[in-house]
Parts: structure tokens; sequence; C-alpha cells
């Protein structure tokens, strides 16, 4: 876990889950939704909006830092932008599809905010009118569909065992849960809260908060073997995985986030995999290393008919430099999984940062090309 | 350029003080000034040309700051490999001149994509940047005796791995390398952002195998500039070969034809050695001491029993007792030419400080970089020497090692460092 965010126009830093697409030209269409945001209020100038892309543009007249938000009903971020000083203007670029939302401003950037209701009406526009792109889409909403079933399946059990105090077991199905974590874990992440309650390490826990997930489990497993005191850790990630699937599996995705998303899952294996913090007690770095490639893999998969027409020298390269990190990975197979990373020599580890860097470069590119 | 922001364009907002020779960097003038061997005066924020017979950053005036990158190719794909080259050309051609590393800029592209150039260097003149790269025989023949790129028939003679010199403490992981290359400039931002570019370049080709940051260069190469003090306190390079020397370079610093392989005519050797100086134990050495060791007066430069920097060196004088002047282990006679039949280097090292080592000492030193027509003539005869005898070793450790085959110049837009190399 990383805390990190799928990408959105560079300087909002939006969570945005579909608001992605309307990041480009296509804003600059329709004109825009005056915010104008103090201590005590957070005046939207048009609340009733037609489906499309939308800039609002908030203004702070008060005199505390602020921030503006577009949620979903479903609580999830749709569009925001942070750190509005007193006197000044920033935009944030949204799409919305028809639905209910509300706006949100944030005097001093915490607490609920100001709070108001967004509608927006009007035919829920696909977010890409390339029909490649659309059908991108669709194959990779797909696979996290089903990458999220077997998430839950296997955490489930994982849990189960915990509970019955089952280490053998429990300890057989950390990593194989964990890969289907691990394939969709861009889309998973972006659901705020959940993700670091599911995939917090011990250093990303501030002093006060309870340490839960995955991650917990794992170091009592792996140090003391000793389970007993984890049933409640167990149930809550078991509630937390539950609630992430059922959120991934209706998420709107836009094509640009899939290729944001495959390049943040090789960021995943460059900062967090080959360097062995990511299970640090279990050493099972490299299951979660090859089930971000496979991610990487299938949601470039996904796009490859549109990449083919847009940049056919990209896929290539995409293609020649994925056999290249596979075939390093396996040279480090063992039995249906992979070798702890403690088994590895610094020859190794170099080796597969070289190759991993190799295939990041290229795929850093593909978002451009999607976009275009 | 396609849009972004000229940093050339800042220079010529900002650089005021500029020279006329430096604003001759701009396209189309920039190859002839070299071939002159005339060295540029690589002010401050000025540009030094790329193009040129030589290439630059070798008898360019020795700018104040150095990052040097020793690379892995980990392909075995030649072409890969070929078509690196070329685009590590281009970018250097850029940046050299202030510009940008790619054609779209740091800050000019789609907002998808990420930068084709990291950013740090925008707003900063060219600064004398200079990028030199170099061949390391291992690029010829890897460690198991295998020729990767169909070019093994191509290594040069001179390209000889060097022999173990006594007390050599080699680090293997900050040794050697298949290619070099070596930024100096006058500003550390300026030379980072270029290794960093290039490096990120190269990615899926090569791969970073050491990096060695350097400040304060520890040698001139021409008569424009100051002999500088290495961290010994000592002027050092005093005899060093100068960019106005032309017979001397001829003899002693560029490949000349028949020399070896066609390809390397018009090249030079580099010796790069990370040598680890024991400061505290040498600073807590007597002045008198330091002097012996070191051969000369550490106020002036001047030779034992000399008055002047420059002075000639008097390796018979002797003094009341019969003792030479100039011990007979001191570094200076015993690295001067006329103690090795005449061979001479052109010295352009730097200074480093790499943090401290844990046990409250800085980790300091100099990283002693040569070029040479021939290290089988110069730098071995030489090296071979000072580890048997020199006073000084009892103060140096050298920790790295690096031997790199540095091609002739890029003389045109559509050249490439190494075409001769691998064009066939």
């Amino acid at each position: 876990m990383r805390s990190h965010r799928l990408p959105a126009c560079v300087t909002l830093g939006a969570l945005a889950l579909t608001g992605l697409a309307a990041c480009g030209q296509q804003t600059a269409k329709t004109e825009k939704i005056a915010v104008t945001a103090s201590d005590t209020a957070c005046e939207v100038a048009r609340t009733e909006l037609p489906a499309g892309a939308h800039t609002f543009s908030v203004t702070n007249k008060g005199s505390k830092v602020t921030e503006f938000y577009v949620y979903a009903k479903d609580g999830s971020i749709k569009g925001e932008v942070e750190n509005i000083g007193p006197g000044t203007t920033r935009d944030v670029h949204v799409e919305l599809v028809a639905g209910e939302y509300e706006s949100a401003c944030k005097p001093g950037m915490k607490g609920d905010g100001i709070r108001g209701k967004l509608t927006v009406t009007g035919q829920a526009t696909a977010l890409t009118s390339d029909p490649k792109l659309a059908a991108a889409v669709a194959a990779y909403k797909a696979y996290v569909s089903g990458e999220a079933d077997g998430l839950l399946a296997k955490t489930t059990e994982f849990a189960a065992a915990v509970k019955a105090g089952d280490v053998a077991k429990a300890k057989e199905l950390y990593p194989v849960a964990r890969t289907h974590w691990e394939r969709i874990e861009p889309v998973a992440e972006s659901f705020g809260d959940l993700d670091p309650a599911i995939d917090a390490r011990e250093n990303d826990v501030e002093a006060g908060q309870e340490w839960t997930g995955f991650h917990k489990i794992e170091k009592d497993l792996w140090t003391t073997g000793d389970v007993s005191g984890d049933a409640r850790v167990a149930d809550k990630l078991v509630a937390d995985v539950t609630e992430i699937v059922r959120r991934a599996k209706t998420v709107d995705l836009s094509p640009v986030q899939l290729a944001a998303g495959s390049k943040e899952l090789l960021d995943e294996v460059a900062t967090g995999k080959i360097t062995g913090e990511e299970d640090r007690y279990s050493h099972t770095d490299l299951w979660d290393f090859a089930a971000n490639l496979e991610g990487a893999k299938a949601a470039i998969d996904a796009l490859r008919d549109a990449l083919a027409e847009r940049d056919s020298g990209l896929l290539t390269a995409l293609d020649a430099k994925f056999a290249t990190v596979q075939a390093a990975l396996d040279k480090h197979k063992a039995g249906t999984g992979w070798k702890p990373y403690t088994e590895l020599s610094t020859a190794d580890t170099k080796e597969l940062s070289n190759v991993i860097n190799g295939l990041a470069e290229p795929i850093s590119k593909v978002a451009a090309v999607v976009a275009r | 350029m396609a849009g972004g922001v000229s940093r050339r364009r800042m220079l010529a907002v900002g650089g005021a003080g500029v020279a006329g020779a430096v604003a001759a960097g701009a396209a189309g003038v920039w190859a002839h000034d070299l071939i002159a061997e005339t060295p540029h005066a690589a002010d401050a924020g000025g540009a030094v040309p790329f193009l040129g017979e030589h290439q630059a950053g070798i008898t360019t005036p020795a700018q104040d700051r150095l990052h040097f990158v020793a690379f892995d190719v980990i392909t075995d794909n030649r072409a890969e490999l070929v078509d690196l080259l070329r685009e590590w050309t281009r970018a250097a051609a850029r940046m050299t001149a202030g510009r940008d590393a790619g054609p779209v800029g740091a800050v000019a592209g789609p907002a998808e994509a990420p930068p084709d150039d990291t950013g740090e260097a925008l707003g900063l003149p060219p600064s004398g940047l200079t990028l030199t790269v170099g061949f390391g025989p291992t690029l010829f023949h890897d460690p198991s005796g295998r020729d990767r790129f169909g070019i093994a028939d191509r290594r040069p003679p001179a390209l000889a791995d060097l022999p173990h010199f006594l007390g050599d403490a080699l680090d293997a992981t900050i040794s050697g390398g298949d290619l070099c290359v070596q930024a100096c400039a006058h500003d550390p931002q300026v030379a980072v952002h270029a290794i960093r570019n290039l490096a990120r370049i190269g990615f899926g080709v090569v791969s970073v195998r050491w990096s060695q940051l350097g400040f304060g260069r520890t040698s001139s190469t021409s008569r424009q500039q100051a002999t500088p003090r290495n961290l010994f306190g000592f002027k050092d390079g005093t005899a060093n070969l100068k960019a106005e020397d032309s017979s001397l370079l001829r003899q002693h610093l560029w490949v000349q034809p028949g020399d070896g392989p066609e390809w390397m005519t018009g090249g030079s050797y580099l010796v790069t050695r990370k040598i680890r100086m024991t400061i505290e134990t040498w600073d807590r050495t007597s002045l008198a001491e330091q002097e012996e060791v070191v051969g000369r007066i550490k106020a002036t430069g001047a030779p034992l029993g000399g008055r002047g920097e420059f002075d000639r060196l008097d390796l018979t004088a002797t003094g009341a007792a019969g003792q030479p002047v100039i011990p007979r282990d001191s570094h200076v006679r015993l690295a001067h030419p006329d103690t090795n039949d005449g061979a001479r280097l052109l010295r352009r090292g730097y200074n480093f400080v790499d943090g401290s080592d844990g046990l409250g000492r800085l980790g300091a030193g100099l990283f002693f970089m040569a070029y040479q027509r021939d290290p089988r003539r110069q730098f071995v005869p030489i090296q071979t020497r000072l580890a048997r005898h020199d006073a000084m070793n009892e103060y140096l450790r050298h920790v790295g090692s690096g031997l790199f085959a540095c091609p002739p110049g890029v003389r045109a837009d559509d050249d490439y460092w190494g075409r001769a190399l691998f064009g066939r």
C-alpha cells in the first residue's frame, strides 16, 4: 500500500474516478461554473447540470485555506481541488453522468465541509466515444469484477483460517488472497479510507490509530505465530474487502485510468516490492510483484486494439518489455508460487529493478496516447 | 525547439557577461570552434559547443562540478544499443546548449504524459555543461568473454584491462562499466540533470552501475585557469597537459591514425580512480612532512627547492647532507614526466565527500580522471611506480577504478556517439 491516487489532471490532485476523461480539451466546450467559497458558505452558481464534462471555478473569499469536492452518492470523490488560498481561484474538471451528487467546500481543509446538492440529468454519456476504447473499458471492468470475486472468496477463507487458529493454512492463503488484491490495486486503492484499513503497513499508521488489515495479521503469523487475538481484525478485513469489492464492481472507469493504473502497478513494484518492504514478515513480495505485473498486463491487453491503431510501435515495445520482465521474474518460480524475497541476491533484485524500469518508461507513455 | 521554456533564451536575458565565444553556441557555427583546439571560456553560464573533432569535456577548461556515471548494458541487442547512443547524442546536444532533454520539453507536453525532460534545470543557463561518453572493455567482451554486440574485433589493444596495482582495494560495485558519461558543469544541478535524463532515456537498455559526484576541480586544463587545490590542501595539476599545448596533445592525449582501430582516431582513453583520502591522519601531519610527501611547497605550489609554482623540478638537487631536495618517495618526483620517460596525462579530477563513513570520518577523497593516448604507456607505468613507492600511499586508498575508450567527437547533426565503432 502506498498512499497515492489515480492520477487526474496534473494540478488537481483529484481522486476523481470518473473525472479523468474530462481532463483534456473537452472541458473547454462548457462554461465554467463559479463557486464562491467563504469561511461559512459554499455557493455554487448552477446546481442543475446536464450530463458531461464540467469545470468548477472555485474562488476563496474567506480567510482560511479551503478545498472543494464533488462527491457521488456512494461517497466516492468525483473531483477535488485542494489548497485554495484566500483570495485565489482554482479550477477543477469533472465528468458527471446523470445522478445525484454533493458539492462541498472545506474551509480550513478539514471536516465534512459545507455541503450542497448537485443534480445531473440527461443522457448518461459514455466516458469515451471511441468504440475501441469503450471496449477496452468494458473488458477491463470484467477483469476487475473477476478479481474482486477472487479477492472476496480468498480473503474470506484466509480470515476463517486465522479465526480457527490454523496458522499453516492462513500462511498458505495469505499470498493467494493478496494476489487478487494486488492485481487491481489502483482501483481498490481509490476508495479513500478503505485502502489503509486493508493494506496499511505498520509504519503507515499514525500514533493513536489502530493498525488493521492484511499486514497486521501477516506480522502475527510470521513473527509470533499467535493469531489468537486477531479474530476481530480478521472480521473487519472481510467486512472492508466486501465493501471495496462492491464498489469496485460498479465503478466507472475511463480509458486514461486504465493506462494510469497500469503505470501505477509498476510503480508499486519499483518502490515497494523490489525492496522487500511490502511483505516484510512473510517475504512473499514476489507474489505481489507477479500480481502487479499481471494487473498491468491486463490493462494493456484491454487497450490492445486501441493502442494498435493509435501507436503500434509503442505496443510492440510494451510487448517486448513485458516478455523481458516475465522472463526475469520466472527465474524465481518456486512450486506454484514464488521464492521468498530473502532468497534473492543483490544481483537478482538489481536485474528485476532494471527490467521494471525498462517496462515502466514506455508504459508511462500510454495515457497520453489514449487521451489524444 | 517545439515550445517549452528555452533555457538558452533565459541566458540571453540574464547572461550579460557571457563571452562572445560562448554565444557562438547557437546552432550552425559551433562545429568549427573545437576543431581549432582553442579552449572555450566556460563562463559560469555559457554553452560549450557539442560538435567537434574531439569530444568536449576533455580539453575544455575544467568546470567546477562533476557527475560521472558508469552504466551496464542490460540488453544483448545491438540495434537497441545503437538506438540509445543516437538518442543520447540528440539529448546531449540539446542539454549542452541549455535546452530541455527531449524535443517537447519539461512543461510543454500534454497533461496526460510524463514530460520528456525532468525539469530541474528550467531557468538555469547551459552552465558550461559538457557530456563526454566512453566505452569500457566489457562492452567488447563481457565478463564471460562473450562478444555481445559483434565488436570484439574492434577492441583497441590500448583498452587492455588495467593490472592490479600494489595496495589496490577496489570495490567491484564502484568499478568498471560498459559505458560511461562524464557530465561537467559550473552548476551541480545542471550536471545532475543531464545524467538523470540520460539514465532515464536508457531505462531497459542500460542500468546505472555506479555514479560519482565531484566538486572543486583538482586540475586546470587550460592556462586561463588558476591551479586549484585538492583535499590535502595542495595545488594539484600544475604540470598537467593543457589545452594550449597543441603538439603535446597530439603526442600524449589524442589517439593518432595508426595507433589502433581507426574508429578511435581523434579519441582518448580515460582512466578513473576513486581514491579515498584519510584526511584525518593527513591533517595531523606536520607541514614539513606534508610538503616532503607531496614534493611541493604548500603555500605556492612551487617544487621543493624552487620559487614559483611553474618552476622546473630539479630532481638532481641535493641538500646539505647529500639527500635529494625533492625526496625519492615524493609524489611529484614519482609522477613527473622526467621520471616516466616523458609520459604525461591530462588530468581532470574532482574532489568528493560522500557524506561520512560511520566511524566519524568524512568519506573524502579525489575522483581521479586522466585522459591519454595509450594507458599502457602512460597511466599504467606511472601508477605502477606510484603504487610501489609513493609516500602519499599512507594516506590513500584506491577503492574504485574505470577504463574507457572515449571516441572522437560528434561531427555533424546526423552523427552520433560511437558511429565509427558501430557503423559497418
